[in-house]
């Protein structure tokens, strides 16, 4: 039997305690608590793991921007404890045999469970549907779908996906871009891009098809998610889904709650996203949206690139920046700093909703005694200066390099096992 | 100044110095037989063109001639970006082989600003011949020379920049050089030829920018008349129904063109649709200065090689 203490966390930020684990489960919470061995957690507070429902791992495929281990070791020093992993790799994952590759090497990792998300189509080309079925019956269990990176465009397609995904219990998550709108689109429509001479990417083009999708999903009675959500519009249109009772999730990510499309001014690739950065009244309303709750959750959209794809002109570069690991650190900026969510809030928008969301029954558990060891410890008070090179990923196309950002994680425990500690993956 | 990366931030004082220049540099070179300066001698100006271009790419490499540089002629089909050579590859082993000055067109906005943060620990200049839809700066220098020789001064005068503004480098680059030199610059087209927000950009605290969809009836009170090149791609891509319907709205007829006052000068980059975008009459009028707008692009990209590459040490 292993025991161990974790002496005088915060879980959410609440007064000090000590939390014993046995076996990968808590066993107990209280005040003095002994054992053999102790893990000093003073002054930090406790959460329980994150889960990312959005990550781009690259393997199989681009190995030389991420592998499943490196994503991993980047997940668990992030404080995540569960990531989903993309379904855009070459092969691309349409298919039981690629997401079993992905579920084992995670297992075999074992750093953070590694959930492979099954393409919606046939090789993402929204035309035919991928054998959603196969998937989720799978040892992977594939309970997220998504094209992600491209549209599900076609309505008659995606009604289809919503119907057939109803029998498995699975969820759609859509990358709202409807194409006819974004030709060419390299940086949000707006003033700027139009001096910088860079076609535009309308935020209705986003706006049309969540609207669309949660038209459909009420009409068919099946679950949405929206993958990241960039605009005020979206947030408007999530809100009147919602309170018509249609069954919509949504996700923003961190750089969509900070940056916005100035950082376009350099044309340094490093700021191009897909859905690209946007204004500051769109970032200022994704942060309300997400502390009233109309956005659900926090997804990272963690997309490591090589260096030759994004130090290029800009209309070559790829779309996609590093996330794992300043997720946190964006957030306390974003939103606990302005008092828009507190640590109780921080624990649902990274960890329980997501794990609802994806019909995860071991995440996103309460620190508690006879829940899973799964949690994360944050340094609230820790200041630290990103450096692309310094993390984990292979790649390291980061928008913060230099940036001085608030909040640190300093351990992750995955069911009692520790996989993150002091910035060392500890595999 | 060590690029010239675009008109917009381009300090009115060093444009105005880029000119005087380059209309010095034409009185120097009238009615010379042999127009060459021993200026730029022993410096190596490379043009590296990553689009077709015939009145740009041979402006520039007349212009390095004329001032004694070694111009060397590079375009992307001969050279390695070919084979898939990357663009900052490229710029590193142009500076690498002692290019003074690299003189870049690209199809990709911003392209330019990438070559020249590539290329800051370098001692290579950039100068901007066109990025994608963004800016082409020595264009609007050469069309303020143009207009100065015809009107005396844009201060004050009315300039209508009439068509597709939406993919024009070159209309981007005439708002900003124009209006911080004081002129009302109205922007001509139909909705769907002009970038979001167009009204409401920053520009030279001199001048103004306003937009209208009626040519009609800017062209009474127009000094100048700058009508774009429409892209033949654009003309399938919805942007308006038919070539016969834009021209007979933003075309510059005869008719139209009877309309402007007797002063007023017709401006055109080219290369023109005849027929579509202007008439062939009026493209051959006395008051167009289609031909003057290429004499002068030899001077003032002559003048910018100059302020890059011998204006400091000359100052010195």
């Amino acid at each position: 039997m292993s025991t161990f203490i974790v002496k005088g966390a915060r879980p959410y930020g609440e007064d000090a305690v000590d939390i014993e684990v046995t076996d990968g489960v808590i066993t107990a919470i209280g005040q003095g608590l002994t054992g053999d061995e102790t893990v000093d957690a003073a002054g930090l507070v406790a959460l329980p793991g994150f889960v990312d429902l959005h990550t781009h791992l690259r393997e199989p495929g681009r190995e030389d921007t991420e592998t499943i281990e490196t994503g991993s070791r980047a997940a668990a020093l992030g404080g995540y404890t569960a990531v989903f992993a993309m379904a855009n790799t070459d092969p691309v994952a349409d298919n039981a045999v690629v997401v079993e590759h992905v579920w084992r090497r995670g297992q075999e990792i074992g750093l953070v469970d590694v959930h492979p998300v099954g393409a919606v189509t046939v090789g993402l080309k929204g035309e035919k549907l991928a054998e959603l079925g196969t998937m989720a019956r799978s040892t992977a269990r594939v309970r997220l779908f998504s094209d992600d990176g491209l549209c599900v465009a076609d309505p008659l397609i995606m009604r289809r996906a919503l119907e057939y995904t109803k029998a498995l219990d699975a969820v759609i998550a859509q990358h709202a871009e409807e194409p006819r709108l974004t030709v060419g689109a390299q940086a949000h429509e707006g003033d700027l891009a139009a001096r910088l001479g860079l076609a535009g990417w309308p935020s209705v083009a986003e706006e049309a098809i969540v609207a669309r999708d949660c038209l459909l999903a009420k009409h068919v009675g099946a679950r949405l998610h929206v993958c990241h959500v960039s605009t005020e519009g979206t947030a408007d249109v999530l809100r009147w889904a919602k309170a018509r009772g249609t069954r919509v999730s949504a996700e923003v990510t961190p750089h969509h709650l900070l940056l916005d499309d100035e950082r376009l001014n350099t044309y340094d690739p490093v700021n191009k996203v897909n859905p690209p950065l946007r204004t500051t009244t769109d970032a200022a309303a994704l942060r309300q949206a997400l502390a009233d709750g109309t956005v659900d959750c926090v997804a990272t959209d963690h997309a490591p690139h090589a260096a030759q794809d994004k130090d290029c002109e800009w209309s070559a570069a790829r779309p996609g920046m590093l996330g794992l690991q300043t997720a946190l650190s964006i957030v306390v900026a974003t939103m606990v700093e302005p008092g828009l969510l507190d640590w109780r809030g921080v624990a649902r928008v990274m960890s329980e909703r997501p794990a609802e969301i994806a019909g995860l029954t071991d995440q996103g558990r309460p620190i508690a005694v006879g829940e899973p060891a799964t949690f994360t410890l944050v340094d609230p008070a820790a200041r630290w200066t990103v450096r692309g090179a310094e993390l984990a990923s292979i790649a390291a196309n980061t928008p913060y390099e230099g940036m001085e950002l608030p909040g640190a994680v300093v351990a992750t425990f995955l069911r009692g096992k520790l996989t993150a500690r002091d910035g060392k993956a500890t595999a | 100044m060590k690029h010239l990366l675009g008109t917009e931030g381009l300090d009115p004082a060093t444009a105005l110095a880029i000119l005087d220049t380059a209309d010095g540099l034409k009185r120097t070179l009238l009615g010379r037989e042999v127009k060459k300066l021993p200026t730029l001698r022993g410096r190596t100006v490379i043009t590296c063109f990553y689009e077709d271009s015939t009145r740009t790419r041979v402006s520039f490499e007349i212009a390095g001639k004329w001032m004694s540089a070694d111009v060397v002629n590079v375009s992307a089909g001969s050279s390695s970006a070919k084979k898939g050579e990357s663009l900052r590859d490229t710029a590193l082993t142009l500076a690498a082989a002692g290019a003074d000055c690299v003189v870049v067109r690209h199809p990709a906005s911003g392209a330019a600003h990438r070559l020249a943060s590539w290329l800051a620990h370098t001692n290579t200049s950039v100068v901007n011949a066109g990025d994608g839809t963004h800016e082409h700066p020595t264009q609007a220098l050469l069309d303020m020379a143009t207009l100065r020789e015809r009107l005396g001064s844009v201060e004050g005068r009315r300039i209508a920049v009439v068509g597709d503004v939406l993919h024009s480098r070159v209309a981007r680059s005439n708002v900003h050089l124009l209006t911080s030199f004081g002129a009302d610059v109205v922007l001509v087209a139909p909705p769907t030829l002009l970038p979001t927000g167009v009204a409401d950009w920053p520009v030279g605290s001199a001048g103004s920018l306003r937009v209208s969809h009626h040519l009609d009836a800017e062209l009474p009170t127009a000094d100048a008349v700058m009508m774009l090149r429409v892209q033949a791609e654009r003309m399938h891509g919805g942007f308006f129904p038919s070539a016969r319907e834009y021209s007979i709205a933003y075309g510059l007829s005869e008719a139209r063109a009877a309309m402007l006052p007797d002063h007023a000068v017709v401006l055109h980059p080219g290369p023109m649709l005849r027929g579509m975008e202007i008439s062939a009459a009026v493209a051959d009028s006395p008051r167009a200065a289609i031909t003057q707008q290429v004499a002068n692009g030899v001077h003032v990209r002559m003048a910018v090689l100059y302020h890059l590459l011998a204006g400091e040490e000359d100052a010195a």
